[in-house]
């Protein structure tokens, strides 16, 4: 994982990284809330919420968590204008073999063009207490 | 009165390491230590609390940042 995060910032400059970690018990306790169907789609995609489903149709709020932080990561690349953007302004969805990408809204997008930023490398990962994500900014 | 209400969500879900109750109007928040997450739990509290549902435009980190921006927001949704 780390490995392949070198060999792409080899390849193009870095302008901004980003890093979070968020506790799934918060998750968990926001889903487990009367207002947890609002949090849902506040919070996450169509798509973020199909890809943290379960088989038995509940949503894993680990899965949830490092999502959450590779949104606050994203924005920590993004600098003080991503102050402006709201949550569901970045996106992580899957590549046909599973790897995690970002897709950005358009006003989040107007801010990475503006700072010159063409490409995101994410990185997600989670454990039952901790989900954490990094994200990296290239040009 | 709505400063007031405001400082009691922020207690309960603000996980603020800092008493609410004693934060200036125009403390950051997050500086203070709240999370992002954090944020989330706040302003679905805040809708409870006040009856309201801020709409996408207002969803942004910037409008939970500070007792005065939230104040701001709530103002915008009617509420004195």
């Amino acid at each position: 994982m780390v490995q392949k995060l070198i060999s792409r910032l080899r390849r193009r400059r870095a302008v901004g990284v980003g890093i979070d970690l968020v506790e799934v018990a918060d998750v968990a306790a926001a889903l487990a809330s009367p207002r947890a169907d609002r949090y849902l789609e506040l919070v996450y995609s169509e798509a973020e919420r199909r890809d943290c489903a379960t088989p038995d149709g509940r949503v894993d709020p680990a899965r949830l968590a490092a999502r959450f932080a590779a949104k606050e990561a994203a924005w920590k690349a993004l600098g003080d204008a991503a102050m402006q953007l709201g949550w569901r302004s970045v996106e992580v969805v899957r590549g046909r073999h599973g790897q995690p990408s970002l897709r950005l809204s358009a006003p989040a997008a107007r801010i990475a063009q503006s700072l010159g930023i063409r490409r995101f490398a994410v990185s997600l990962t989670h454990e039952p207490a901790y989900a954490a994500a990094v994200v990296v900014a290239t040009r | 009165m709505k400063d007031e209400r405001i400082r009691k969500v922020l207690a309960t879900h603000g996980r603020l390491p800092v008493e609410a109750a004693g934060l200036p109007d125009d403390a950051n928040l997050y500086s203070a230590g709240m999370t992002s997450h954090a944020s989330v739990n706040v302003m679905l509290a805040l809708e409870e609390e006040f009856d309201v549902e801020f709409p996408d435009e207002m969803l942004t980190r910037s409008a939970f940042e500070s007792i005065d921006s939230i104040s701001a927001a709530l103002t915008t949704l009617g509420v004195e």
